[in-house]
């Protein structure tokens, strides 16, 4: 039982009926580490040009299902597909994979010993072959737009954590990924920082691009996603549209969640 | 000790160098002027801080030199004043025997530092293939990486001399064809043998010591397991590891004198046959001289570097 009967109607309605076009779909995920299961059956859609938002406790499974999506861990049982290809199939080649994937991190992980132009196009350039003149350019124009570009050949260690995170952003999105995945991208930041951070985000569902998220903020879920899931243990107790499960949770765990994570606003 | 390169009050517009210093900056230490884009002048409070600090620091500068004065003047007079020091004087400082065979025994540790230089760029690579072949796990390399694992095991074990008494003597004796002669050869790759061993430990430490994070991320981006190496964790393992190989280097400088048992004419073999010519012993004590002259400064130039290496770590963690 993933759901309470009232908004499994909605969520499925919303999500498991467009089988035929969503870009990842997640059927009966399960995975444990060292005998502690972290996600139970977990079913999950992502539709092209949606914001899916992930919220729960800490421990409660988001990071391990986006780690799962992006093959960092192995999946125990279950599928995840993407754009139709079934990337747990163990013969596939998940370098390949993972190019098509899009990761930002709660602690940036930018390389320290390239500047920011560099962190930006390594993977443009190693992994898809791009030659250096073309994968500078479209780094710049990307660095232009999150605000960046005179920190080009600045090293990470002299950018803020919230310059660090746009350029982790910029260094995902340079790979022109069919999907990205945020791992809590703004946990790690000031709050005076997180702002500048949601508004890259918020400008990147406006262009239309999938992503796949877990975050703490519940204001911007409520504004940008298209859907939110409540996770807890390791199972979605709730997900629908962010109006319904931000404002009108019906499982009495997203209530007791959401009056913990509001009390201290 | 570090005396500030802005001991005068400072022009507001002229901010004083950090790098100022001869023994890398303290990081607790104060540096005037760091804050001077603003048209700022130091004011009385702050003059006199600096002013209390200068007079500190001189305080403490004449203490530690006193200290150190009145120490040396310890030690020698114990050493001067005990029984056998007539013969020691004679012995090993002897004026004559140094100014005669000086240029000669220089002419033999130019030999040594050759040696160096040749095996230090050998073990540099071979380590870094050692190292490598230990950490990749394409299932093909299976046996190289075994082979590299007992090779490890093997050499490290091995008193480097006995090494190079088996290489020295032990390979000619094989009378295989190409194998070389030269006991300075010999010497060399005994010397390379032993010291890839841990060399290519000291690299595989620093492949490691790269964050997990770091391999996830080149990962995430959809680098594969070479290219990851190559542009993500190598860099970083090898700016980690410069302090411990040179800590490396400076004991394979010293050790180049192993290879005087197989009786090339390098510095402590030249020192050895004055010495044993004249019964006089102040030979050794040029040689040994010789020796420090080029470990001091790397010793030296290595703790710099290591410091500043703990200082970036510290910098990094705090973020």
């Amino acid at each position: 039982m993933t759901t309470t009967s009232e908004t499994s109607g909605v969520g499925d309605d919303a999500t498991l009926s467009s089988v035929g076009e969503a870009l990842l779909r997640i059927r009966g995920l399960r995975k444990s580490y060292a005998g502690r299961t972290v996600l139970r059956s977990i079913d999950l859609d992502v539709a092209e040009h949606q914001v899916v938002c992930l919220i729960g406790g800490s421990g409660s499974g988001k990071s391990t299902l986006l780690r799962c999506v992006d093959l960092l861990d192995t999946v125990d049982d279950g599928t995840v597909h993407l754009g139709g290809v079934e990337l747990t199939d163990p013969r596939l080649d998940a370098n390949a994979a993972r190019r098509r994937i899009g990761v930002v991190f709660q602690s940036y992980n930018l390389f320290p010993h390239l500047n920011v132009l560099d962190n930006v196009t390594l993977a443009p350039r190693k992994a898809h072959r791009r030659p250096r003149r073309a994968a500078e350019q479209q780094a710049m124009e990307l660095l232009a737009r999150l605000g960046l570009v005179d920190k080009a050949k600045d090293y990470p260690d002299r950018l803020s954590g919230g310059q660090q995170q746009r350029v982790a952003i910029a260094r995902a999105l340079a790979t022109d990924p069919e999907l990205l995945l945020f791992d809590e991208i703004t946990a790690a930041l000031d709050p005076e920082l997180v702002g500048e951070v949601l508004d890259v985000v918020g400008d990147l569902k406006q262009r239309g691009l999938t992503i796949l998220m877990a975050t703490h903020e519940m204001g911007f879920a409520r504004h940008a996603a298209d859907r939110v899931c409540f996770l807890e243990d390791g199972v979605i107790r709730e997900q629908g549209s962010a109006e319904q499960v931000l404002g009108d949770p019906q499982h009495p765990s997203t209530r007791r969640f959401l009056s913990r994570v509001l009390e201290h606003r | 000790m570090d005396e500030h390169t802005a001991a005068a009050p400072l022009p507001a517009d002229e901010p004083a160098s950090p790098g100022g210093y001869p023994g890398g900056a303290a990081a607790d230490d104060y540096h005037p002027g760091a804050a001077s884009d603003d048209g700022y002048t130091p004011g009385a409070v702050r003059r006199e801080r600096e002013r209390y600090r200068r007079a500190r620091r001189r305080r403490d500068g004449l203490i530690a030199a006193a200290c150190t004065v009145g120490l040396l003047a310890a030690v020698c007079a114990a050493v001067v004043s005990s029984p056998g020091w007539g013969n020691v004087h004679a012995l090993f400082l002897n004026g004559a025997e140094f100014r005669r065979y000086f240029g000669d025994i220089l002419h033999g540790f130019w030999l040594n530092v050759q040696m160096f230089l040749v095996s230090e760029l050998c073990i540099l690579v071979l380590g870094l293939v050692i190292a490598l072949v230990r950490v990749t796990r394409a299932p093909g390399l299976a046996p190289v990486r075994w082979a590299a694992t007992l090779y490890v095991d093997v050499f490290r074990g091995v008193p480097t001399l006995l090494l190079v008494f088996l290489v020295g003597f032990g390979l000619p004796a094989l009378q295989l064809q190409g194998t070389p002669s030269s006991p300075v050869v010999l010497g060399c790759m005994a010397l390379v043998l032993s010291y890839t061993a841990y060399v290519g430990e000291v690299f595989r430490a620093g492949l490691n010591s790269v964050h997990p994070a770091q391999r996830n991320a080149a990962k995430a981006l959809g680098l594969n397991e070479s290219q990851t190496l190559r542009h993500v964790i190598l860099p970083q393992a090898v700016r980690n590891v410069v302090p411990p190989l040179l800590n490396d280097f400076i004991s394979l400088q010293k050790d180049t004198a192993l290879v005087a048992t197989l009786g090339p004419l390098e510095a402590l073999r030249v020192a050895q046959i004055h010495s044993n010519y004249d019964f006089n012993y102040t030979p050794y004590l040029v040689a040994a001289l010789l020796f420090i002259a080029v470990t001091i400064p790397m010793t030296r130039y290595a703790d710099r570097l290591q410091s500043r290496a703990t200082q970036r770590q510290w910098a990094e963690a705090g973020r």
